[in-house]
């Protein structure tokens, strides 16, 4: 008995990867099978960006705003691709309450799938979407006057922390999904990111707001975040503002990852 | 054995029949699931603070700009905000509508022996009703963040015209799409349309500020003659010419908007 447990956990572990790459492939069809899940995540940041910078872009003639040159889409840019992965990333989480919710999880329990596969075939989905999602951002308003000044590292850049912060809005999603099983309590958090967002310097510069509300935006985490992708836009490509963008994302990631694997671990030991 | 006729039942149409009471149920029912679900409640509270606290806060910078309509950023956020929440009243209901179409109650009430227009009559209602939420807290928020009134009384006279106008025609264009798809889910298209035509007037600025192909979109929009009328007494007095092409606005839509209603209606009730 002992030796079919451990050999069951041998050919489990040995597998974790395949089964990964299995789960996420699945992940990744899912979602580009349901135009409801990207179609949001994709129309409303454009939207936002166009409207934004074309209601708002005399901001850029205020001295000392934006960079002498450079116009408000670009200022918009990394909001964009913020927004995009927000959506992405907690439809990911989603997508796995909804497995919980139909009884998908509960014959993925039964059978002798690696754990660890199960969270990571769904973050895997979330990260190639934002991934994505980056790239088209990118690629759509670039011929608006979207260029990022940083060249291939800036977007790089851009890239890394999309896919990072997928990983981390992902994450904590999906441990929310773990904890309730029901995909509304996920999509419950999606006001709480966009709120933080807007009280971050995602959309308007901090130097034009002012007293608490400034100060808040200023010790906003995500305000570093978004200001670290704005250099590679804006100016050049900075290593340190870089590493300030990527480090708030892996901090998310940490926390995120952290949280997931406990509430899985959680509905796992109720299941067994 | 005496036999009594059957008495005959009342005609849905029948005008001795009061449609009152029916309306009065429903409105009823509406306000206690408002009570007794705490999700349904938070979104009415939550988001008129937070759309009035984002956007004077975070777009607090634009009265920067030269030629800017006021230098006090809650003289012109509160109506957007106001009317932006109001719009979720509307959605609120679709989304009400979704779940007694998916669940079968919307049969039962079709079944209530009053005049059938009374049920969607009552959703519009509803929305109206639910928008003074939003009305009430943005202009309390507004008044402590030192929002003024320098067209006096009339500033919130017109600016709840505006929001309950917003609430009625939002509202209808849900009962259009819930009609026509008949499922909760539909409620997103709700709220893109909403979305859409927010974001696509003079929300954040006026029309002389905005740039490239927006302006020309948001002057199409009735939406932008519905806030200029309700920001009126916020941004100086209200002038007739502010008012009128508002009230227009908002008749050319109550007619567009019902008869595509009266349309998903008819799809439903043969």
């Amino acid at each position: 008995m002992s030796a079919a447990v451990d050999s069951t956990a041998a050919v489990t572990s040995g597998h974790t990867f395949t089964q990964g790459v299995a789960l996420s492939h699945r992940a990744i069809l899912r979602f580009a099978r349901q135009p409801s899940s990207w179609i949001p995540a994709t129309v409303f940041p454009l939207l936002l960006v166009a409207v934004n910078s074309s209601a708002m872009g005399g901001v850029a003639s205020i001295p000392g705003v934006i960079p002498p040159g450079t116009t408000f889409l670009m200022f918009l840019l990394p909001a964009a691709i913020i927004q995009g992965v927000m959506f992405g990333g907690i439809n990911g989480g989603s997508e796995l309450a909804t497995d919980i919710q139909g009884g998908f999880f509960d014959r993925l329990v039964a059978s002798p799938v690696s754990r660890p596969a199960i969270l990571i075939g769904r973050l895997a989905g979330a990260m190639a979407f934002g991934l994505v999602q980056a790239i088209f951002f990118q690629v759509v308003l670039l011929p608006f006057g979207a260029e990022v000044r940083g060249g291939i590292p800036g977007r790089l850049v851009l890239l890394v922390v999309a896919v990072l912060l997928s990983l981390g809005l992902g994450s904590i999603a999906a441990g929310l999904a773990a904890r309730t099983g029901q995909p509304e309590a996920v999509q419950g958090f999606f006001p709480l990111i966009f709120i933080l967002l807007f009280l971050s310097s995602a959309f308007f510069p901090t130097q034009l707001m002012s007293g608490w509300y400034q100060r808040l935006a200023e010790l906003n985490p995500i305000t570093w975040m978004v200001d670290g992708m704005r250099v590679q836009v804006l100016e050049e490509f900075s290593p340190s503002a870089a590493a300030v963008s990527i480090g708030v994302c892996l901090g998310i990631c940490v926390i995120g990852m952290t949280f997931a694997t406990r509430q899985l671990q959680r509905r796992l030991a109720v299941a067994s | 054995m005496t036999v009594t006729a059957p008495s005959p039942a009342p005609s849905a149409a029948s005008p001795s029949v009061p449609s009152w009471p029916l309306i009065q149920q429903i409105l009823r029912r509406s306000m206690t699931s408002l009570r007794r679900i705490p999700a349904a409640i938070i979104p009415v509270i939550v988001m008129p603070i937070f759309f009035t606290v984002a956007f004077s806060g975070t777009f607090r910078g634009l009265t920067e700009l030269p030629g800017y309509p006021t230098d006090n950023i809650y003289n012109w956020m509160v109506p957007y905000a106001c009317l932006q929440t109001a719009s979720f009243a509307a959605l609120a209901s679709a989304f009400t509508l979704g779940r007694d179409l998916e669940g079968g109650f919307y049969d039962r009430l079709l079944l209530a022996p009053a005049a059938r227009w009374t049920v969607p009559a009552a959703s519009v209602l509803w929305a109206m009703i639910r928008a003074l939420l939003p009305l009430s807290i943005t202009l309390v928020l507004g008044i402590i963040g030192g929002m003024t009134f320098p067209g006096g009384i009339a500033a919130v006279w017109w600016l709840a015209i505006g929001a309950f106008a917003v609430a009625a025609l939002g509202s209808l264009w849900g009962l259009g799409v819930m009609y026509r798809l008949q499922r909760q889910s539909a409620g997103g298209l709700v709220q893109i349309g909403l979305f859409v035509v927010m974001f696509l007037s003079v929300g954040t600025v006026p029309l002389e500020l905005q740039e490239g192909w927006l302006p020309h979109v948001a002057r199409l929009n009735p939406l932008t003659y519905i806030l200029d009328m309700a920001r009126c007494g916020f941004v100086g007095t209200c002038a007739w010419s502010d008012i009128w092409p508002g009230l227009l606005a908002i008749a050319v839509s109550g007619v567009l908007l019902g008869w595509w209603a009266e349309r998903g209606w008819r799809r439903l009730v043969p």
